[in-house]
């Protein structure tokens, strides 16, 4: 058994008691990343030096260890900028950004709840992917069977906790990149309401959908994590100003009379037959401890593939206009005009993927395009989150997969980017109309792969949506199971 | 009926500051043809008079005193800096 078998709260007593030390924590980390990450490949970048250093610090002062991560050690992904530790957001153009002039305020709280950065997670390239594959380094692989994809965006963030590599960490969710990989992966991954989680310092990918949220091994860690990151920052224009609940107290187990929705969308044709069984037995589960649920429709969620590309496409190509190589990052040799220098830094340090989006949006964006393209696609965007709310008129919380079918091989789907585009058909929506997602162990398939299970909430209501998600885990052991990764200690 | 051409793509690219080779200029042309195609599927939807969603909070200006705060140093502000000179960003010549 790994230490990561416990939950944080057990961890702090352990550490409380003195039966483990800070460092033991951090070695227990760095040794497991020694033994798996050569075939996991989740991190980029280690901080093993200073993460070293500040456990010893933090083992001399134990006796007041009230902060509320005091010594865990934590995964963060690279989009994430951490001052003084490189950042590269899984791009070749941020190779060289060793040196970051600040902490991203998620950073911030990490620290001054006293959390251990172990090192940076790997990505899609500025969170541009569904597979890993996009990572301008290495893909990541999934820790179940290392021939498949741990998903993305965060797919590094997703593995290196499967894997136990770390026992938490953060990862951010545009259209899905937390919760489609911590289905893949086996792990609980939420992306919280639209401005609960300031974005200072996350590496803008799609300003109007991204967020930071938490990847754990079960839900009362997640609650317990996206407390410590929560709230209102005045570096943020957009993060809200709205009371941050004590979400681990809505964690009691009881969700008899709670109206789940189910959307028939949701588990229509594309959706596998196993990932179909998996959610019924869910239901089913549901209905025995006292909840209803009911078929809805959320009549637009066919276009919210097309709207969520040509948005955020629009917003990576205006974001992504910083990496000009001025002033960090990657710059062409020998460039003879500032115009030469900025389109070969960029075709250097680029991607496809990310040039493809880059210019897509650029296209809808464009003089003639504005109109039939961006502008319809907001006007979508107002139709797909009116289903949403006219469903939470009537239902607590809306249930269904989190992906059509469980991880897919490494190189499936490569080539083709509407193909990779579809796996995100279930969470896309829930961006789009910006209200928090869950994603939970609720099955296997039948080669071993993990199952997830989303459950969506209203507007700042991730409490109600830990309830459900901690009930149901409570029922189950889907969470306790561990990949049998260079030979698991479970 | 395609729906960007090649010289399209090449435009494109030029405005949003991307070297491509002729190479990637076909498949590109091909994939964002195929994105673009699909993605037309939205017209299937009469949006008149729908109000266009920027951003999902009812979000207002939040007005704050514009008093000087400390941040970074123009040290700090360089030291990532590819290219540099006396103080300031080195970038080639701006005029051809």
């Amino acid at each position: 058994m790994s230490l990561f078998d416990y939950t944080l709260r057990e961890l702090q007593e352990k550490l409380h008691n003195k039966e483990i030390s800070v460092t033991d924590l951090v070695e227990e980390s760095y040794k497991r990343i020694e033994e798996v990450d050569e075939e996991v490949q989740a991190f980029l970048t280690l901080n093993k030096e200073a993460a070293k250093k500040q456990a010893v610090e933090l083992d001399q002062e134990r006796g007041n260890a009230d902060a509320n991560l005091f010594g865990l050690p934590i995964g963060v992904k690279d989009n994430i900028v951490t001052k003084g530790l490189r950042t590269t957001a899984g791009s070749q153009f941020l190779s060289n950004f060793e040196d970051p002039l600040y902490d991203a305020t998620v950073v911030n709280k990490l620290n001054e709840a006293k959390a251990v950065t172990i090192g940076k997670l790997n990505m899609d390239e500025f969170a541009m992917g569904s597979s890993n594959e996009n990572s301008s380094y290495v893909a990541a692989r999934n820790p179940w069977n290392t021939d498949y994809v741990p998903g993305g965006s965060s797919g590094g963030s997703a593995a290196a906790v499967a894997a136990g590599e770390v026992p938490y960490s953060l990862g951010s969710d545009t259209g899905g990149s937390i919760r489609q990989p911590a289905a893949y992966c086996g792990v609980v991954g939420l992306k919280p309401t639209y401005g609960r989680v300031s974005r200072f310092g996350l590496i803008a990918f799609a300003s109007s959908l991204d967020q930071i949220g938490p990847i754990t091994r079960n839900v009362e860690d997640n609650a317990f994590l996206l407390e410590t990151i929560s709230g209102h920052d005045q570096m943020d224009s957009t993060s809200a100003d709205v009371d941050v609940p004590k979400y681990t107290d809505s964690l009691t187990g009881d969700v008899q009379g709670m109206k789940i929705a189910v959307p028939k969308e949701y588990l229509a044709e594309g959706v596998s037959p196993e990932v179909k069984e998996a959610v019924q037995a869910a239901l089913t589960q549901y209905e025995k401890m006292g909840a209803t649920w009911e078929e809805v429709s959320l009549p637009h969620s066919k276009y919210a593939l097309s709207t969520y590309y040509l948005l955020s496409s629009s917003e990576a190509s205006s974001n992504l206009a910083r990496f000009d190589g001025v002033r960090y990052g990657k710059r062409a040799e020998d460039a003879e005009t500032m115009l030469d220098m900025f389109m070969r830094s960029r075709a250097e340090g680029f991607g496809n993927e990310v040039k493809r989006r880059i210019m897509l949006g650029t296209f809808a964006l464009s003089s003639g395009y504005y109109d039939a393209y961006y502008k319809k696609a907001q006007q979508v965007r107002t139709l797909i989150k009116n289903d949403f709310e006219k469903v939470f008129e009537d239902y607590d919380v809306i249930i269904g997969p989190t992906t059509p079918t469980p991880a897919f091989k490494v190189g499936d789907k490569v080539d083709d980017p509407m193909t990779m585009y579809a796996n995100d058909i279930l969470t896309i929506p829930v961006n789009l109309a910006g209200v928090p997602g869950i994603s939970i162990p609720c099955g296997f398939s039948g080669d071993g792969l993990p199952i997830g299970l989303q459950i969506i909430g209203k507007h700042f209501d991730e409490a109600t949506v830990y309830r459900a998600a901690h009930a149901f885990e409570q029922k189950t052991d889907y969470h306790k199971q561990r990949p049998s990764l260079g030979g698991a200690r479970s | 009926m395609s729906r960007i051409s090649k010289e399209e793509v090449k435009h494109v690219a030029n405005l949003a500051r991307l070297a491509i080779t002729e190479e990637e200029a076909t498949t590109f042309t091909k994939q964002l043809d195929d994105i673009i195609t699909y993605a037309e599927q939205l017209n299937e939807l009469d949006t008149t008079g729908i109000e266009p969603t920027t951003h999902v909070l009812d979000l207002k200006n939040v007005m704050r005193k514009d008093e000087p705060k400390k941040w970074i140093s123009q040290e700090d502000a360089l030291q990532n800096a590819p290219d540099k000179q006396d103080g300031q960003f080195k970038v080639p010549s701006v005029l051809e």
